[in-house]
């Protein structure tokens, strides 16, 4: 008896809560996974709600909350709250996020890097970072003097081994000795970690360090070293300003404006969307001079070429470590092997985690 | 001159209502930090400690919140109360959760009643084995029982971290850092459709019970009691040391592992690598505000738990920093020590004249 009294109040709850958002002003909630002082990727999602905001539209966002348990709640009290539209910018709030989705169809919602679209109020997004991984492979091979690519890496997943691979492939492209080799933190945070890694890469040889981890502790430990290296998920130039050759920035901004205004004027539609230099999700820092006024004309007509789709950074003939041909001569990549890539390709040292 | 001496006698009420004043000052505190950031401070401290359970979906998260922090500060007082620093509870939370998980997973195409038992009692077992090894080697080898057990915290997350991103990493789950998601007959029954709260809260409620009987009506208890007031007199007594150290280690790896069990099986449904956003060092906090009491434990999760979701709310309303909910489980720690201490010494002035000793 008391089961249905209780769920009467929680429809009658649920009911107020939507006449109420319905009134209310729209309003746009950001769930981030870092702290937004973190100068990588929450401080760039967090740049894109700023956007929002000087758009005109009123934002809310929550920080470090963690994958666990907690981030259900936080992605329900930002849908109870009146919030209509909903960024969850980590691939830990997957599963919650649908969850949430569930219970509030009239809220739409928004999540970054993951693959399920469970309710028809839920987007996927992500951005093609291996294009950006592309151009930094191409001015590796060319500024190497070691031949040794130093690479710190967070997860073995797809995400992380495309940007290896796209970035070997270039840096074979204008350097066929070089060797990339890679050290496994398995953090996407973690400065005394990434630090370690990064100098642990510089003893084995290397003199360009790139990183698949938000800190700016591995271009801070290369500029100590005096080698080179790039800045990741924001411009990392004033960490290590003789270093750094350039960052691959993640900007938010435009695709976070485009879709609140959008779910503001009721045309926001479910999609799954994989934006990349040409739409400017990706874009490139200021190229350092210190490489050359040529070398930065070629990856400046790279960068045009792979943004117009003249060029593509997984462009056969592509050989995995053992030899097996991955694509075709003359052929690319098509996304669906993009999105599972789960070998290195030739080039690479060692072996992905298991 | 200040001379700081021990009381002679200290009231048993007020030993229990410090906690309450603990709070008080805490509340008052707050206001004023709001005051200082710019908030208003009533409204601040509304959000942060009335909004968040103004509802039903508001007290079950409670609950949920409050149910591992219970459990383990439950075990812990076991630990604290016979003078045994047990501060490894979050890594027998997490082995816990890993014996349970690899239980699950084990079985995750068997749909029997016997399955989510079979977890539960793996992740007890598994958080008990855990805590045994700071307790044996304090036993045989005298080793710090502190160290040994948080470093051990450090190791049953890396063994977490290896178990999701390589062996038990989900086949379907393009190598993300997690497992599959249980099958429906590993998980903790809800209790209540569309509400998080899930039956883990009755095995909290039974452990507190249970410790409320053993610690009170039970000789073992009358014995964990002699020996945190005095180590001599328990050897004196006669009182088995070793095998103390041992058992009371043991029940507080118990708890913690179920609290990682009941995590992965209620609200999060697989393994991965923040099982636990640190409730094993919180709890620590919840033990000592709860004055080792069992009761009082319930307590002080509560309030605790409320700390954590008022940081949420507060955030969202008010764009107060996340952080804040940190500065006050912290605050609440530091004005239950400072009037602890209060509590058991008096401070005298005894001006500057020249004072014989």
């Amino acid at each position: 008896m008391y089961k249905y009294f209780l769920r009467l109040l929680a429809s009658v709850l649920l009911l107020l809560g939507f006449s109420m958002s319905a009134n209310a002003e729209f309003k746009v909630g950001f769930v981030y996974v870092g702290p937004t002082g973190d100068h990588g990727w929450t401080y760039q999602h967090d740049e894109g709600r700023k956007a929002v905001e000087a758009a005109g539209i009123k934002t809310t966002y929550v920080e470090s909350v963690p994958e666990g348990a907690d981030a259900e709640r936080v992605i329900r009290q930002l849908a109870q709250s009146g919030h209509d539209l909903i960024f969850t910018t980590s691939f830990g709030y997957m599963d919650p996020t649908n969850k949430v989705a569930k219970d509030f169809p009239n809220v739409k919602f928004e999540h970054a890097t993951g693959y399920k679209r469970e309710h028809s109020n839920v987007s996927t997004y992500s951005a093609r970072f291996y294009e950006g991984r592309t151009l930094l492979g191409h001015m590796a091979g060319k500024m190497t003097k070691t031949n040794v690519i130093g690479y710190i890496a967070s997860f073995p997943i797809p995400e992380v081994i495309r940007g290896i691979n796209a970035m070997t492939l270039a840096a074979q492209k204008v350097n066929p000795n070089i060797k990339t080799k890679i050290v496994w933190v398995f953090t996407w945070y973690d400065p005394g970690k990434e630090s370690e890694a990064a100098q642990a890469l510089i003893d084995q040889g290397a003199d360009i360090i790139m990183q698949h981890t938000d800190s700016t502790a591995p271009v801070q430990v290369a500029e100590k070293a005096g080698v080179w290296s790039f800045g990741q998920a924001s411009d990392m130039q004033r960490f290590a300003p003789k270093s750094i050759l350039t960052s691959i920035i993640d900007d938010w901004a435009p695709y976070y404006v485009e879709r609140s205004i959008a779910a503001r004027d009721g045309t926001w539609k479910q999609q799954d969307t994989w934006h990349g230099l040409n739409e400017g999700m990706v874009a490139m820092a200021p190229y350092n001079s210190a490489m050359g006024s040529e070398l930065v004309k070629e990856v400046e007509k790279l960068q045009k070429e792979l943004a117009s789709g003249k060029a593509h950074s997984f462009t056969g003939p592509i050989y995995d470590q053992k030899g097996n041909l991955l694509v075709a001569e003359g052929k690319v990549a098509d996304d669906g092997m993009l999105a599972g890539m789960s070998v290195y390709v030739k080039g690479v040292e060692g072996d992905i985690p298991k | 001159m200040i001379k700081i001496e021990r009381r002679d006698e200290t009231s048993n009420i007020i030993y229990f209502l410090t906690p309450v004043l603990a709070i008080f000052l805490t509340l008052i505190t707050g206001a004023i930090i709001f005051y200082l950031l710019g908030f208003k401070p009533l409204e601040a401290l509304k959000f942060f400690f009335i909004t968040p359970i103004s509802d039903l979906y508001g007290l079950s998260e409670l609950l949920v919140k409050a149910t591992p922090l219970c459990l383990i500060a439950i075990g812990l007082s076991f630990c604290f109360k016979s003078n045994n620093w047990n501060i490894g509870a979050e890594g027998q939370l997490t082995f816990g959760g890993i014996v349970g998980g690899g239980v699950a997973l084990l079985f995750y195409n068997h749909q029997g009643f016997y399955v989510l038992p079979l977890i539960i009692l793996a992740g007890a077992i598994g958080g008990m084995v855990f805590a045994m090894i700071p307790a044996i080697l304090k036993i045989y080898f005298n080793t710090n029982e502190i160290l040994v057990s948080l470093m051990l915290v450090y190791v049953s997350k890396l063994l977490l971290d290896y178990l999701v991103v390589g062996p038990w990493s989900n086949p379907e789950g393009f190598n993300f850092p997690e497992t599959r998601q249980f099958s429906d007959s590993a998980r903790l029954p809800i209790l209540f459709e569309g509400l998080r709260i899930h039956t883990g809260i009755f095995i909290a409620l039974i452990s507190v019970f249970l410790a409320w009987v053993v610690l009170f009506k039970t000789y073992l208890g009358f014995q964990i009691k002699v020996s945190g007031l005095s180590l001599k007199t328990a050897k004196y007594a006669g009182f088995k040391g070793k095998t103390m150290i041992l058992l009371v280690f043991m029940v507080s790896g118990a708890c913690a592992g179920l609290a990682g069990v009941g995590e992965i099986t209620g609200p999060i449904g697989q393994l991965h690598r923040m099982i636990s956003p640190e409730y094993g060092f919180t709890a620590i906090i919840v033990a000592f505000l709860g004055r080792l009491n069992p009761i009082g434990i319930v307590f002080a999760s509560l309030i605790v738990a409320l700390t954590y979701l008022g940081a949420e709310t507060a955030q969202i309303f008010l764009q107060v920093p996340k952080y804040t909910g940190q500065v006050f489980q912290g605050m609440i720690l530091f004005f239950l020590l400072a009037s602890d201490f209060l509590l058991f010494f008096r401070i005298k002035f005894l001006g500057f004249k020249k004072y014989e000793y």
